[in-house]
């Protein structure tokens, strides 16, 4: 007789930890080779203890110095690579062909190096010295906007780290709600993330109905910003942004986008507040 | 000891030329609006100076097709031209600045002082900055070919009414874009003034348009299906309002809303400087200043000596007559304002904070209040948390510096925050754990044209002055 594998349960990723929905919900996900996967379907109250872990782990994150967010952001980059196998064939579980798989897993490692590689530049580039007209020291650095709730594009793999790795590489924490259809992905990849030095809290990965839960994030007073790429129903979206006004938290709108082209920095920047220091000079 | 009495030293008005009625600025010309008029009245005296038209929905749809159609010429002459016009409009701004600062202080308010030395010159120098980046956005930062967004509606407040002006227009016009502004109802004068400026400089028939109202104007404006993008200074109340009505629209929007920033005096600080700065931190522009330095948290082993020194201090402040140059702290805007400033300063009171104020005669007439300050401001009090927008200060006390970043920041707003110590390490670990848009240390209330300026938070988002300011005009 042959060997009975073991299967994974899959759950969410909170706080670096892996828990089942407070709800005891899951919903029936199918795999292209016809096994099925019970995913959790998050709740409002996942959602809300997901935005109180990118919160506490803020401060340590954005306070990390930039070299050694680069460093972590590598670190998810190399262990990414040397689960290449793994994530191709959870590619083709959620419906990719074996090809197209291969290529979504190398430009997903390559985009975390993209990333890694910015944290400490992105001050150098999108700050600046400011010759005031008068004699004062004045400078303006970027610094991250605090909680960034995401819904994450369709793309399962390179969707996600698309959105995720500009984030944390300028020192935002996040709550990223992941393709609906394919979450399977999304939660292999928080086990990456879980082996590779991010601390937990940074970022946070819920499956479930996005419909249901963003509604919680975009109105939830402790998020400073909320990433719409992955809504494609513009009511959806207008209502989100509405609720997000309540704080202004800073918005990206969902729109057509060529994931497979070289990202530009506003990934980055839409999350970054500008602050400008002064000083005055004398003897 | 003996003191001198000021003998008055008053402005002349001569400068100005006051029309008895003002049209709206729209393609070049001045309109009579379509809506029932209001009235301008200098709040220092409650005199009726003028009568304003009021934009209604179509004078408002009017002004934006004029935008339109300029756009179409103005996004396509090269930049070192559109740069030339802008450094034309900040000649003329400085050649009639004097016309320019005694009209802000009649309209306003502000002390002469003010508008004369701070106000004016900033707006010359902000229109000159931006002029100079015309023709090298492509060096800016945002792309090799950064492109104008094309018709930008601006809501302006009443604190600053030209410097706003100049912070909205002179970014818009240097990327290419073109602007229909609504100044606020209490202080349209200095932008009709302006519009006149732009004739004189020649500037394309449409590419700036004046829109006088209050707050229906402001809303047909920003609910425009013309405008391609939104720029507001003004309360955060209103600035989410915008935020809702252009949600699910392609509109860009800029949002430079309110303040409650902390002014953080440390034991090591030199203190008279420290009290020097708080002063002007609160009672600057008669602390209608979204920057405002409301909270005094100071240091609790000097608290008692700062306090003393502060009361010292604004025994001296002079308020009356803006247009005295003597004066300190001019009227407040309008009797709407003073309302509200009476009614949170009563809640303070109220709630249990002490109150002080230096004797100090007002004027009869005219909007006044007196410099004052609250002490044994708990954090929980009306007056620590919710934005006064007057000559009013709460003083808190604090122990450790981890207290007092736990105290400033512990607010829905970020727009700015002081710290006042003779510790360079100190400073530098302070402004990285202060999150507000603008850190002043060892200084307050200084502005730039070159440095950008916008808060964290509820107070907004996008960033005005510098390479910065160009990014909310650009593609």
């Amino acid at each position: 007789m042959s060997r009975t594998d073991v299967r994974k349960t899959y759950k969410l990723y909170i706080g670096g930890a892996f828990p089942r929905s407070e709800s005891g919900r899951t919903y029936l996900v199918e795999t292209a080779d016809g096994t099925t996967a019970n995913a959790s379907k998050a709740s409002r109250k996942d959602a809300r203890d997901a935005v109180g872990a990118a919160r506490k782990a803020f401060g340590g994150w954005s306070g990390r110095t930039a070299y050694n967010r680069g460093q972590v952001v590598y670190r998810v980059a190399e262990v990414l690579e040397s689960r290449r196998a793994q994530f191709e064939a959870e590619l083709v579980g959620a419906g990719s062909a074996a090809a197209q798989a291969g290529v979504e897993v190398d430009a997903a490692v390559d985009r975390l190096v993209w990333y890694a590689g910015w944290t400490d530049k992105i001050a150098q580039v999108h700050g600046s010295a400011n010759p005031v007209a008068g004699p004062y020291f004045n400078h303006s650095a970027p610094e991250p906007a605090g909680v960034v709730a995401v819904v994450a594009p369709a793309s399962p793999l390179l969707g996600l780290v698309s959105v995720v790795a500009p984030l944390i590489a300028v020192g935002n924490t996040c709550v990223v709600i992941a393709s609906q259809p394919a979450p399977l992905v999304a939660i292999a990849f928080a086990e990456v993330l879980a082996t590779s030095d991010v601390p937990g809290g940074v970022v946070n990965i819920l499956t479930g109905d996005a419909a249901e839960i963003a509604p919680w994030l975009a109105s939830h007073m402790d998020v400073n910003g909320l990433d719409l790429t992955g809504v494609d129903d513009a009511d959806l979206a207008r209502d989100l942004e509405v609720a997000a006004a309540d704080n202004l938290k800073r918005i990206r709108r969902a729109g057509v986008e060529d994931l497979a082209a070289s990202p530009a920095l506003d990934r980055m920047t839409t999350f970054l507040e500008t602050k400008t220091v002064w000083h005055p000079m004398g003897l | 000891m003996t003191t001198f009495e000021y003998a008055p030293a008053p402005e002349s008005r001569a400068i100005v030329n006051i029309l008895p009625s003002y049209g709206l600025f729209v393609d070049g010309e001045f309109v009579d609006g379509h809506g029932e008029g209001f009235k301008t009245i200098n709040p220092a005296t409650e005199e009726v100076l003028a009568e304003i038209s009021e934009a209604t929905e179509a004078d408002v749809d009017l002004a934006v097709h004029a935008a339109r159609k300029a756009f179409r010429s103005w996004s396509r002459i090269s930049g070192a031209e559109r740069g030339k016009f802008l450094f034309r409009i900040a000649r003329i701004i400085a050649e009639r600045s004097r016309e320019l600062a005694v009209l802000e202080s009649i309209d306003n308010g502000k002390p002469i002082r003010e508008s004369r030395d701070v106000d004016v010159p900033t707006v010359a120098a902000h229109f000159f900055y931006y002029a100079g980046w015309a023709d090298k956005l492509d060096h800016a930062g945002f792309g090799p070919n950064p492109k104008p967004l094309g018709v930008a509606g601006q809501v302006i407040p009443w604190n600053f009414p030209l410097l706003m002006l100049a912070w909205k227009i002179a970014p818009a016009l240097a990327c290419g874009n073109t602007v229909v502004l609504k100044p606020a109802e209490t202080t349209p004068l200095t932008a009709l003034l302006f519009a006149e400026i732009c004739q004189q400089a020649d500037l394309p028939p449409g590419v700036v348009n004046i829109v006088t109202g209050a707050g229906a104007t402001g809303r047909a404006l920003v609910a425009h299906e013309g405008v391609d993008k939104v720029a507001f200074t003004g309360s955060t109340e209103v600035g989410k309002a915008i935020a809702r009505e252009v949600a699910g629209s392609a509109k860009k929007v800029t949002l430079e809303l309110g303040g409650k920033a902390a002014n953080i005096v440390f034991d090591d600080a030199p203190l008279d400087q420290a009290v020097e700065g708080v002063v002007n931190g609160i009672f600057f522009n008669q602390g209608h200043v979204c920057c405002a330095g409301s909270r005094l948290l100071v240091q609790e082993s000097v608290a008692d000596e700062v306090l003393a020194k502060l009361k010292a201090r604004m025994s001296t402040l002079r308020v009356g007559d803006p247009l005295d140059k003597n004066t300190d702290i001019g009227a407040i805007n309008s009797a709407e304002q003073l309302a509200k400033i009476r009614a949170l300063s009563d809640i303070g009171e109220a709630e249990g904070a002490g109150r002080w104020s230096p004797a100090c005669e007002l004027p009869e007439r005219g909007f006044w209040f007196a410099p004052t300050i609250f002490t044994g401001v708990s954090q929980a009090h009306r007056i620590a948390r919710e934005e006064i927008f007057g000559p009013v200060l709460s003083v808190l006390t604090f122990r450790t510096p981890k207290e007092a970043v736990e105290k400033a920041n512990n607010t829905p707003f970020g727009l700015s925050a002081g710290v006042w110590t003779e510790k360079g390490s100190r400073i530098l670990w302070m402004a990285s754990q202060l999150r507000a848009g603008v850190v002043w240390s060892n200084t307050f209330n200084r502005f730039d044209p070159a440095s950008p300026f916008g808060g964290y938070k509820e107070s907004g988002y996008g960033r005005e002055g510098g390479r910065h300011g160009l990014e909310g005009y650009l593609q």
